[in-house]
């Protein structure tokens, strides 16, 4: 036990010294959460549209400042002709033309039927069905305000009462993921680059033959990284519910007892990494290239897993961070209790036993 | 008929408080092997970075090949070869590699060095390991070859950091055999060592205590004037007093 | 010059000698491509909803068959209560519940108007989003039908109607991969420029070979130059098979010149080659150069435009991308290879990207010193 308490030490040393890894590894999450806290939205606003209005009346005029009024867009770019409209999509930031029909009052105050035409730049799909969808809804509400003296028979009105996030933050689904993605990275890449370090110094060596043994050795490399990284976990809590509003609505405890246990599925990745590398080069590469785009991609933050084909859906079973998400999604904003995760709980503790399985039996044959 | 080729007039290098190389003066002539001793810590690494350009002086003066260390540091490397205690061979390249490599940044011609890689390899024995990865080399050999590559380019002058370090002694003898055949050719060498055998080697030895030069002049003078058999006690007269031990 | 020659045969052999290097240049992005467009959606579809119905009449029933079958819905379970339809929501078995009232169908036919309750599990933003758009968007058309069922022709005719037509340029398909395979290429380009630079660097100077460099009389520039070609080209060749796999793969044929595509490329990756240069030339360890390098790495590729829009981004969030290379690249991308834009179009793109290369390059440079 004492010379175990001794290894854990040497590795606190190694960190402490220096100075620079260490500043780097506590600040950097800081700020990529406020970062990204406040900058990711999955909301699409400001958009810059462009006008072209042959009719040039009192009701264009109304929809055109309508538009320009909205959060949603801003009316960048007034068009002369229809041949200008490629030409605004193809020098880039206009992501609809709206384009009136001539005498577009008259044949609505006299036909009762004027015309719009929406021409979205579709490049990015869901900017385009989005961007759409609302300047629809303005002009419709538009129309119906012409009829206010004679409401419309036969409302339905839907309530839309928007849970747990009223205000549709990007923060609340993007605090959960980077949360996730940091961690595993930052875990996966300290413990496994420290110990193939050792391997390039050839200090293993040293350490392999002193008395302690394997299991113990690891955990030492171990008990540091894990330290740090609830240092960090710790630190995007207290940006989160100050500066970016998060709430933690379930229990603290709980989710910090939810954290430990992820970051020990991160470090025993980062020790099974170790084993199968003998380079620093490798394991970094491993562990940050190897991981970043999983994570990112199929963790379920950025993209909704249901809508993903079949063998993506499957494959993202294997994302340890897809169930950290949710875990953190279900306790810190849903205010959710351990009845609710126990299932993602058990998920994670297997990967981790897992993971160290692997990394034990390779320790072992490599001592032999 | 001397001629100086290295000066160095109170040469100091401070790191913070701490002064690693305390205003040291020297000369070392033309054709010279001049030795360069002191315990671990002593500053011999830090004059000798100064000295390559490789560390801005804090004060002092000194020029090496005629040129200023402060402002002419790439003219100096013209003029000089290096090889550090740290081992500086590329591992993933091959022998002939490394050479062509080292060679090329020197400015040599690529006939020139293809001719001059197959005479030294020869020299050294090495023509069979020619496309073996330098990883793959025992350290005595990979040290003889480290050191054959930093005169490759017939620099005037050597600076070698304690380039024998960890081998046993008949590697460290055919390694000097080569600092001689080097020094027959004109090359003037600057070796620091910690080895006091090899500092019988030399032609004039400094001895460095804390930063401060304590002693200098040619071995046979030192053993006079200390009153000793061997440099082994020159050295331990001197070092007694030492403050700084290791790195 | 001619050292450079020496050089640049130096970082080649080396790079060939490191099979890493080589499959994170050659297979990795093969595989990542061929894998991740599929997974980069955000079409919204297979919404769980969750449905109460207090009314069990035959408009309800007629609401729930339309739901149902517009194909972005799962029907999960008829839940009694919509307490019941919340704890749904709180297992993640329904991301969406709809309450039908009691009197649902009396009070529209009697009262003319009549409610509905959408309740949106919203933690899931994009979901959340589109989700909620599509269930209003069907019962605005419900409301639509109900309205022509019962109200006289001519009362209807009365009402001034704009009529709104949409469509959708350079992708009618709504094809999300051919949005995204250029942004994830440009993605993989910047981890692999990044990455094996920033790296490079720190890596001598950990062996030592730096000291040997340095005490040689190479200059600043011509070793930086040729720490930055090998990459450079190692960046074209992952260019060049991330192309082949759009087209071969995905059929993503460019619109625009494919020439363009490689002078921006070329721009873009002396920008990003830079970038790793200047963290490997302040990095002590290799350590630190990764977790720079990831950082930076991260925040590129999060403000890059691909996963979420620059736009809805807050002020000072724009300016971040201002100096980001990679938002210029993949707003370029998608500008050729499915806009056709030319080079007039670009052309300050390619100025911005240029003139960051320039900046982070002469930076690495006066950041390396051969001597301490």
């Amino acid at each position: 036990m004492k010379q175990f308490l001794i290894f854990v030490q040497k590795e606190f040393y190694h960190i402490f010294r220096d100075r620079k890894s260490l500043l780097i590894i506590i600040l950097m999450p800081i700020v990529q959460i406020i970062l990204f806290g406040f900058a990711l939205t999955n909301e699409i606003k400001d958009s810059d549209i462009a006008v072209l209005d042959e009719s040039k009346d009192v009701a264009t005029a109304e929809i055109i400042h309508r538009l320009d009024a909205s959060r949603y867009f801003n009316v960048a770019r007034y068009l002369h002709s229809q041949v200008d409209i490629e030409a605004a999509f193809k020098t880039g930031k206009i992501r609809l033309v709206v384009i009136f029909q001539n005498k577009f009052r008259e044949n609505l105050l006299h036909t009762n039927h004027a015309q719009i035409q929406l021409l979205a730049d579709a490049t990015d799909p869901n900017t385009a069905t989005t961007v759409t969808n609302y300047a629809t809804s303005i002009i419709r509400d538009y129309q119906n305000d012409l009829t206010t003296n004679t409401p419309l028979p036969y409302q339905i009105e839907p309530q839309v009462r928007m849970l747990y996030n009223p205000q549709l933050k990007g923060a609340y689904t993007f605090v959960p993921g980077v949360m996730a993605m940091i961690l595993i990275i930052i875990s996966a890449m300290m413990t496994s680059v420290s110990i193939v370090r050792e391997k390039e110094i050839n200090t293993m060596e040293v350490l392999l033959v002193s008395p302690l043994k394997p299991l113990l050795f690891i955990l030492s490399k171990a008990i540091p990284y894990m330290f740090l990284s609830l240092v960090n976990v710790s630190t995007i809590l207290i940006v989160s519910v100050t500066l970016l509003e998060v709430p933690i609505n379930g229990n603290l405890l709980l989710l910090m007892g939810e954290a430990l246990l992820f970051i020990t599925t991160a470090v025993s990745l980062g020790l099974m990494i170790s084993n199968v590398t003998s380079s620093q080069q490798t394991a970094q590469m491993i562990s940050l290239l190897g991981l970043m785009l999983p994570t990112l991609l199929l963790g379920g933050f950025m993209f909704p897993i249901e809508s993903m084909p079949k063998p993506l859906q499957v494959m993202s079973n294997i994302v340890p961070s897809k169930w950290f998400f949710i875990i953190v999604k279900d306790v810190m904003i849903k205010g959710l209790g351990f009845k609710m995760i126990w299932k993602e709980t058990l998920i994670l503790f297997g990967m981790t036993l897992f993971f160290l399985a692997i990394s034990f039996s390779k320790f072992k044959t490599r001592l032999a | 008929m001397r001629e100086a080729v290295i000066t160095a007039n109170k040469l100091t290098k401070k790191f913070g408080d701490f002064i690693a190389t305390n205003e040291v003066s020297f000369e070392v002539d033309k054709g010279e092997i001049f030795g360069f001793l002191g315990a671990n810590g002593a500053g011999k690494t830090t004059a000798m970075r100064m000295l390559c350009g490789l560390s801005m002086p804090s004060s002092g003066s000194a020029t090496v090949a005629g040129f200023d260390v402060y402002k002419q540091t790439e003219k100096i490397k013209q003029n000089i070869g290096y090889m550090s205690q740290k081992f500086s061979l590329y591992e993933d390249l091959t022998v002939s590699e490394n050479i062509r490599f080292y060679a090329g940044i020197y400015g040599m011609a690529r006939q020139a060095i293809k001719e001059k890689t197959a005479q030294l390899l020869n020299q050294l024995n090495l023509t069979p390991e020619a496309n073996t990865l330098v990883k793959a080399l025992p350290l005595g050999w990979k040290q003889k070859l480290a050191f054959s590559v930093a005169i490759f380019h017939e620099p005037k002058i050597v600076f070698l950091d304690e380039p024998t370090g960890g081998v046993d002694p008949i590697t460290r003898r055919e390694f000097w055999n080569l600092i001689y055949r080097a020094a027959e050719r004109g090359i003037t060498i600057f070796v620091t060592t910690h080895y006091m055998d090899e500092a019988e080697y030399c032609n004039r030895v400094s001895i460095m205590v804390d930063g401060k030069i304590e002693a200098l002049d040619t071995p046979r003078n030192l053993k006079k004037t200390f009153n000793a058999t061997s440099m082994d006690e020159v050295f331990l007269q001197l070092a007694r007093g030492a403050k700084r031990s290791d790195d | 010059m001619k050292q450079l020659s020496f050089l640049l045969e130096k970082e080649f052999r080396q790079v060939f000698r490191n099979p890493a290097i080589l499959r994170s240049v050659l297979i990795m992005p093969i595989i990542q491509l061929l894998i991740f467009p599929f997974a980069a959606n955000y079409e919204v579809k297979n919404v769980l909803l969750s449905i109460v119905d207090h009314d069990h009449s035959s408009y309800s029933q007629k609401f729930i068959s339309k739901i149902t079958a517009s194909g972005y819905f799962i029907l999960t379970d008829y839940s009694p209560s919509y307490n019941k339809a919340l704890e749904a929501i709180e297992s993640d078995k329904a991301d969406l519940v709809i309450e039908i009232p009691k009197n649902f169908e009396k009070d529209l036919v009697k009262e003319t108007k009549s409610s509905m309750l959408l309740a949106v599990n919203a933690v899931n933003g994009a979901k959340a989003n589109l989700g909620g758009a599509y269930a209003a968007n069907i019962i605005r058309d419900f409301n639509q039908e109900i309205r022509l069922d019962w109200m006289t022709f001519p009362a209807f005719n009365a009402i001034p109607t704009i009529e709104i037509t949409s469509s959708n340029w350079y992708n009618p398909t709504m094809n999300y991969k051919d949005f995204m395979v250029p942004g994830i290429l440009v993605t993989l380009l910047t981890m692999i420029g990044t990455f094996l630079t920033s790296l490079n660097i720190v890596q001598e100077k950990e062996s030592g070979t730096i000291e040997q460099i340095n005490v040689s009389p190479i200059s600043k520039t011509t070793f930086i130059l040729g720490k930055l070609i090998p990459f450079w080209i190692m960046g074209l060749i992952t260019l060049t098979i991330g192309l082949l796999i759009a087209r071969l793969f995905y059929q993503i044929v460019p619109v625009g010149n494919i020439a363009l595509i490689y002078l921006f490329a070329m721009v873009f990756l002396l920008a990003l080659l830079g970038i790793g240069l200047l963290i490997s030339t302040y990095a002590e360890t290799q350590t630190q150069a990764t977790f720079v390098g990831f950082f930076v790495m991260m925040v590129f590729m999060l403000l890059g435009g691909l996963y979420t829009s620059i736009d809805s981004m807050p002020e000072w969030a724009k300016w971040i991308t201002k100096v980001n290379p990679v938002a210029y690249f993949i707003e370029v991308m998608r500008m050729i290879v499915l806009k056709g834009s030319g080079f007039a179009d670009i052309k300050y793109h390619l100025l911005a990207v240029l003139g960051l290369a320039v900046v982070f390059n002469t930076w690495a440079i006066l950041n390396y010193h051969k001597r301490s």
